[in-house]
């Protein structure tokens, strides 16, 4: 196939798009409808690689669409950041798809077509926010993957799901328009353009206090950042089903928050205008009690996935520091991590979903001993645990680094202590988890003495369904290799700040 | 025939009230009616285009000159509230004749078409004429036929409901009319035109006070603003499905339109504005106006109810733009006026639907709904969405001009104040899906069934509306804008 870098581009938010008429009218025979599912996460990766080897030859990939109101165009334009984001949305989507089907099935999911559907809408939109060109274009897709979304975090129906997606739609759809769209339009009034620009619009005699408060709104306004105290859907959402927490609130929806907080620090304020706005300093404290309280809350939760939950809006505020540093460590260290916590977050994710399907179990207290049940699937744990503390050998290493070259170089040392703590933190909620899963204390289990407790420390091996292991084992290997080879990534993330004068 | 244009938008559908008589059969006079509106429609595409290639048109009803005789005056301004109006009208007549046939009695058919061409009539007279007693006479038709078409709602309720509109409307226009001849007692004309221009002269006698004063709350009782809106929920409530969609859309619409016409052309800018505080007062009872009905929306078990303040609310997003008296502001209203009417007839419609098949809008009837009437819950999702503004739908256009407008002139906390409001607007839409697409449905013996085809398709045709002029907004924007940049053409 011969196509042209700029077809490849619409291609790659169109092609989900199609694709879900096509699952829906595939709806009655799962087997197509998941065929149709895989397919279309094929072609997009190799769109996107594709449009990645263009990026790094040097080209500019750029496309109009149209002109929503005079001056506010709907256009994309692939910068390294964007690329870096779609990237990944796209890899994992592949993989969670393949662990989807494993997972839906054991568990007899009702609506699986509408499931499939909303999910390729949802990556649809991930990709126009990777790519667009501007803020407008990427305050669409915004709201596009919020409200396709909402239909997955209430998968189940019940009440409980109904009122988690209440919270959901409620704060990001009131953050986005309460702040967001008003942050939008008063840089629009301020700097009279939106397009993302390298070294930010905003003229350099602009009015440091309006501007200190776009940032501000921007920053309330981005609610799928998940900064406190905006932070409440998150653990929310967790009443989706384990692949839509997996993609979405490891990687598509959250790294969609705060890819456009960094592309917000970096393209429109631009770094030097950052570091001198009276709100920084504010934001940056706000995000620091974001890392350290969450981290807390973490401990205190025994559900899995809201321990996870937790975790994730920590590791969030880590991205938003990095972007609010304002220094090109900071930065450099942000878009790392957004790769390395995507890939340690969604195998825990995985793990957890893993539980489970196979052992009917979400609440930790009750995962003692399972280690001798899940071997592979605890050791994955282990592993996607120490790269979200970022410990060698993992990727988590690499991003945790530079964010803390960051502090160094912003001379933050308040916030550099703050990251050390919550790594410790980190350790403390997370390594307990694996721990106590291979080397179960008998003494500590819950009526270890009778029959059911004996039943905790079978030596029985019941893995997980094959294609959840199987997306369990490429993903833990891609928190190890990003470790040995982060060199693509570096480069990537490096080449955002000088990619283009 | 081109050139009698103006006049025959509004005689044809006038002229065909009466043969609707003769016709008789109801299916007859359906058709015969959407054939008038649809008449009606194109000719208003036509003046449109006219108007925005070569300007104003001024027809002079039987040859009589204009400040003498009556005038048809059509600018950009009410060329776009004609087409709104005649479009609208066109697209809810489709639905009609099912609709009905649930809703009104057999022998009452032809009847209702006759007083829906009279509103027709009236409505687009008040638009089109430059005539301010002409106006008058306009209202006073619209109105009567209003408060009998209401009241031919299937619920006993709609008796009440029209009573009190009846009380409410004959206030408003009585003031109106007083208004009027208080101006033509200072300035001897009934032209606006004319009128506007010897305003000036005697702007500062007490008298032409009190006649803008008559006029605005007349007009105010209209337009169901804050505080004077207790008619309309029930009216909008117990009135057929039908007239429901249509009123939603273009009555207070056209009232708007009357607001704008005097403040703006016949008393003047300088007058309404800088006179007169205008500007404070309309802001403040906008934006009380949006939160108190959003509010009340919220609490709402009939949904024709719930819509009906989320109107009244949008009414007080269309009079704060008005009130900012920028260019932008004003294009903002007009743009929100053209949306709205998109947005509420594709949802009062869609609700027509839910009571033609279930026979009442309770909140608790919709149970399982998303299901059952999978097409006809989806518009009034989409329309649900536009009115939240969330983009690619028009309400989100026109909620970006508003917040425009406000920013241009420095007002931060009204434009969070207004965003705020939206997000009311979110809590009522969602409590709908949530009861649509998470309760089990009703164990009724005899399922539900999506509507029929008459309704979907000009739901649907409304829908794709919504969407296709929230992406292309040319026509909306450009006209919008030239009407707004029309009317402050006269002061600087």
């Amino acid at each position: 196939m011969n196509l042209s870098l700029e077809l490849m581009l619409q291609l790659s938010i169109l092609v989900p798009l199609i694709a879900t008429l096509v699952i829906i009218v595939t709806g009655h025979n799962p087997n197509l409808r998941e065929g149709v599912t895989i397919t279309t996460c094929l072609v997009l990766i190799y769109l996107v690689v594709n449009l990645y080897q263009g990026l790094i030859s040097g080209e500019t990939i750029s496309v109009f669409w149209w002109e929503l109101l005079p001056g506010l165009n709907i256009s994309f334009d692939i910068e390294p950041l964007g690329m870096l984001f779609a990237l990944i949305a796209s890899f994992l989507w592949l993989i969670t798809t393949c662990y989807a089907i494993g997972y839906m099935r054991s568990h007899q999911e009702k609506n699986q077509t509408r499931f499939y559907c909303c999910f390729a809408i949802a990556i649809a939109a991930v990709m126009g926010l990777a790519f667009s060109a501007n803020l407008f274009t990427l305050f669409i897709f915004y709201e596009v993957l919020t409200l396709s979304t909402y239909p997955l975090v209430t998968h189940a129906g019940t009440d409980k799901a109904k009122k988690g997606g209440r919270t959901y739609l409620g704060i990001l759809l009131s953050t986005s328009v309460a702040f967001f769209l008003l942050a939008i339009v008063g840089t629009w009034l301020v700097a009279g353009t939106l397009d993302f620009k390298l070294g930010g619009i905003f003229s350099e005699d602009v009015d440091k206090t309006i501007a200190g408060i776009l940032l501000v709104l921007f920053i309330f306004g981005i609610g799928k950042a998940a900064i406190m105290p905006f932070h409440r859907w998150l653990p929310a959402a967790m009443v989706a089903p384990t692949p839509v927490s997996a993609l979405l609130h490891a990687v598509a929806v959250v790294k969609a928050g705060v890819f456009t907080v960094l592309k917000v620090c970096v393209f429109i304020f631009g770094l030097d205008l950052l570091s001198v706005l009276p709100t920084t300093q504010f934001l940056l404290y706000l995000a620091g009690a974001s890392v350290l309280l969450a981290s807390i809350i973490a401990m205190r939760q025994d559900n899995l996935k809201a321990r996870l939950a937790y975790s994730t809006v920590s590791q969030l505020g880590y991205i938003t520091i990095g972007s609010l540093l304002a220094t090109s460590s900071g930065v450099l260290g942000s878009s790392m991590h957004i790769a390395t916590h995507a890939f340690g977050k969604i195998t825990l994710f995985f793990c957890a979903g893993a539980i489970l399907v196979t052992l009917h179990k979400s609440k930790i207290s009750e995962m003692r001993g399972i280690g001798r049940q899940m071997p592979l699937t605890m050791f994955a744990f282990f592993i996607a645990s120490l790269s979200i503390i970022g410990v060698p050998p993992t990727g988590g290493t690499w991003s945790k680094w530079y964010l803390m070259m960051g502090t160094i170089e912003a001379e933050q040392s308040i916030l550099m202590v703050i990251l050390m703590l919550s790594s410790l933190l980190n350790i403390a909620y997370l390594l307990p988890i694996p721990f106590h899963a291979f080397f179960p204390n008998k003494k500590g289990v819950k009526g270890a003495d009778d029959e059911e407790g004996k039943l905790f420390i079978t030596n029985q091996i019941k893995e997980a369904p094959l294609p959840s292991l199987i997306a369990i084992g490429i993903t833990t290997l891609g928190c190890l290799t990003l470790f040995m080879y982060p060199q693509p990534l570096f480069e990537l993330a490096t080449a955002i700040l000088t990619s283009r004068e | 025939m081109i050139a009698h244009l103006p006049v025959l938008q509004v005689i044809i559908p006038l002229m065909a009230a009466p043969i609707c008589l003769v016709l008789k059969r109801p299916q007859l006079v359906w058709l015969f009616s959407i054939l008038v509106s649809g008449l009606a429609f194109l000719i208003s595409i036509l003046l449109l285009q006219q108007v925005m290639t070569s300007g104003v048109i001024s027809y002079e009803l039987g040859g009589w000159q204009a400040p003498w005789g009556i005038e048809y005056r059509i600018d950009k301004l009410n060329a776009f509230l004609l087409l709104i109006i005649s479009a609208i009208s066109t697209i809810v007549l489709i639905a009609a004749q099912t609709s009905i046939e649930k809703e009104i009695p057999k022998n009452k058919h032809t009847y209702f078409y006759i007083l829906y061409l009279l509103s027709l009539t009236g409505m687009l007279g008040i638009v089109a004429t430059g005539d301010a007693f002409n106006v008058f006479v306009f209202l006073e038709i619209s109105s009567l036929s209003a408060y009998a078409l209401i009241a031919l709602g299937k619920d006993k309720r709609a008796l009440w409901a029209s009573y009190q509109y009846l009380i409410m409307g004959t206030i408003g226009a009585t003031f109106i009319l007083i208004g009027i001849g208080l101006m033509y007692q200072m300035t001897g004309t009934l032209n606006m035109e004319d009128l506007s221009q010897r305003l000036p002269e005697v702007a500062q006698t007490r008298t032409v006070f009190t006649a803008f004063a008559f006029v605005i709350v007349g007009i105010c009782l209209k337009l169901a603003l804050f505080p004077l809106h207790l008619w309309l929920p029930n009216a909008y409530a117990y009135a057929p499905s039908i007239v429901t969609a249509f009123f939603a859309a273009t009555a207070t619409k056209v009232a708007i339109y009357l607001l704008i016409r005097f403040t703006f052309s016949v008393f003047g800018l300088s007058f309404s504005f800088t006179t007169v505080p205008l500007q404070t007062l309309f802001m403040a009872l906008g934006l009380v106006g949006i939160f108190v009905a959003s509010i009340a929306a919220i609490y709402q078990t009939n949904i024709k109810h719930l819509f009906a303040y989320s109107s009244i609310a949008q009414i007080g997003y269309m009079i704060v733009g008005f009130s900012i008296s920028t260019v932008t502001g004003l294009t903002a209203t007009l743009l929100h006026l053209f949306n709205h009417a998109l947005m509420k007839s594709a949802i009062f419609l869609a609700l027509g639907a839910v009571m033609y098949r279930l026979g009442n809008v309770q909140l608790s009837s919709f149970h399982g709904l998303g299901r059952q009437m999978p097409l006809t819950m989806a518009a009034i999702v989409v329309g649900g969405l536009s009115l939240i503004g969330v983009p690619l739908t028009v309400g989100f256009v026109s909620k970006w001009y508003l917040l425009t407008a406000l920013l241009e002139q420095g007002w931060w906390p009204i434009a969070i104040l207004i965003l705020l409001g939206s997000i009311l607007a979110v809590i009522y839409v969602w409590r709908i899906v949530e009861v649509a697409y998470f309760k089990e449905p009703l164990s009724t013996s005899v399922p539900v069934k999506e509507a029929p085809l008459y309704f979907l398709i000009p739901i649907w045709t409304l829908v794709i509306a919504n969407i296709y002029f929230g992406i292309d907004t040319r026509l909306s924007f450009q006209v919008a804008e030239a009407a707004a940049m029309s009317l402050f053409g006269g002061t600087p």
